[in-house]
């Protein structure tokens, strides 16, 4: 489980949130604005909150008051953006493998083989990001954030721009990882057959949890209004 | 042609060039990626070379190297005499001169590269010398290009820091820019003109090169 409390401030805008992860699947959802990418930016330790604790599976991640804040790249922490924010001068495998230091040569080959596979762009391997579709580059931009093997896979609408086909494909590929994820989106079409628990963000304040359906379904029109303006 | 200073001045300039990209490039990466309130003060201590006249540099360099200082007493304590009046004391004085030449274009450089890449090798455990030697260095090439052709240029061409610390001394200190006021003062212009004009192509086809290759890269032919 992820326990999560932090206070945020940020010129006009506060994130005030407690909340836990529990599910294996959860859905961050509310209106642009709401405080969903700063919440994963917090998690990942991109940002740190002016207050917070957050603790996997126990071991703390954050706590403002004891001073512990464990940096970005040893909290096992995967996070995909809509921006796949690949290494440009880096091929596919390359960047699969960037995160794989340490360990030997060909462990990282097997394991960017596996990775690259996983999200069907094998073929993909030998070339750049500039050779690489939007849909292309988001398979390598998910196998570079798993082939680490994350405790926590941070997803910020990973497939806003990719065409329904490539987004239903690599939705039914994710859905298949024993990983935890938490899963930004405000579409809801999109979330609505995930199998997961959903924290409902408005205004920087938790408004919902729950199953998502279950939360979702009695305020459903509420929320395609708000969302709409 | 004065040959000696011609080959003193190259190497000068290749000794001091190689020295400010590894003084450079820490400098930069540091400046650009610290928290530190003592930020604006080093990237202003790194920048002043510029604004400053080179007989002011040259003049407090010349005191700092000389043996009534401690730097000055450990330099002849490390190289068996004073730093003023040597080749080792004209490095020092072009390595502070030329400083905001390497420092300045590496800044630009390391700025204009997409923060989102810098954070994704942070996640992925990057150390910020990898982050450095694999995601900013190999996407900042054309800043480093930038930087080594300013310093080695700018250190071609320098006269002020290189006369006031180094002075005249033919093989050790005698540069191609001391040599063409050496011309002059002997009324050699023939000789100066052809020292100075040597000094402009060279200058020139520096910076056309730099400018060349830019523009190519901005058409997608580089």
């Amino acid at each position: 489980m992820v326990e999560i409390s932090a206070r945020l401030h940020q010129g006009a805008f506060t994130l005030d949130i407690a909340c836990a992860l529990e599910s294996q699947w959860t859905v961050i959802f509310g209106p642009s604005g709401a405080g969903k990418s700063t919440l994963l930016r917090i998690l990942a330790g991109l940002i740190a909150p002016q207050a917070g604790r957050i603790s996997m599976e126990r071991e703390p991640l954050l706590d403002t008051i004891a001073g512990i804040s464990t940096p970005a790249g040893r909290r096992g922490i995967g996070f995909v953006t809509q921006q796949a924010a690949l290494f440009p001068h880096l091929t596919a495998a390359e960047n699969v493998a960037f995160g794989l230091h340490g360990e030997s040569s060909e462990s990282r080959r097997r394991r960017v083989t596996e990775m690259l596979r996983f999200f069907g762009a094998e073929s993909l391997a030998a070339r750049k990001p500039a050779q690489l579709s939007g849909g292309e580059r988001q398979r390598v931009a998910l196998a570079r954030a798993l082939a680490p093997n994350p405790k926590l896979l941070l997803l910020d609408e990973p497939l806003a721009a990719l065409d329904d086909a490539s987004a239903q494909d690599i939705l039914a590929r994710l859905l298949q990882l024993p990983t935890r994820i938490v899963y930004v989106s405000h579409d809801v079409t999109e979330i609505w057959p995930l199998p997961a628990d959903v924290i409902v963000l408005e205004n920087g304040r938790v408004t919902a949890t729950g199953p998502l359906q279950q939360v979702l379904a009695p305020q459903r029109d509420r929320l395609l209004k708000l969302l709409r303006s | 042609m004065d040959l000696q200073a011609l080959g003193l001045t190259l190497r000068l300039a290749a000794v001091t060039t190689i020295l400010l990209l590894g003084i450079g490039v820490p400098l930069a990466f540091w400046i650009v990626s610290t928290r530190s309130r003592l930020r604006p003060l080093i990237e202003a201590l790194s920048t002043l070379p510029i604004l400053l006249p080179p007989t002011v540099l040259g003049f407090y360099l010349l005191v700092l190297l000389g043996p009534r200082t401690p730097f000055g007493r450990a330099a002849i304590h490390l190289f068996g005499h004073p730093l003023s009046f040597s080749f080792a004391g004209l490095v020092v004085g072009s390595v502070i001169y030329s400083l905001p030449f390497a420092v300045q274009p590496l800044i630009a450089g390391f700025h204009a590269v997409d923060p989102a890449l810098v954070e994704q090798a942070r996640l992925l455990g990057a150390s910020r010398l990898r982050i450095l030697s694999e995601i900013l260095l190999p996407l900042s090439m054309r800043s480093l290009v930038a930087a080594a052709t300013l310093c080695f240029t700018h250190t071609v061409g320098e006269f002020g820091v290189v006369l006031m610390i180094g002075g005249d001394i033919p093989g050790a200190t005698r540069t191609l820019s001391i040599a063409i006021y050496d011309q002059v003062q002997d009324f050699s212009y023939p000789a100066a003109n052809r020292t100075a004009l040597l000094l402009l192509g060279f200058a020139l086809a520096a910076l056309l090169l730099l400018y060349t290759r830019r523009s190519r890269e901005a058409l997608g032919h580089g």
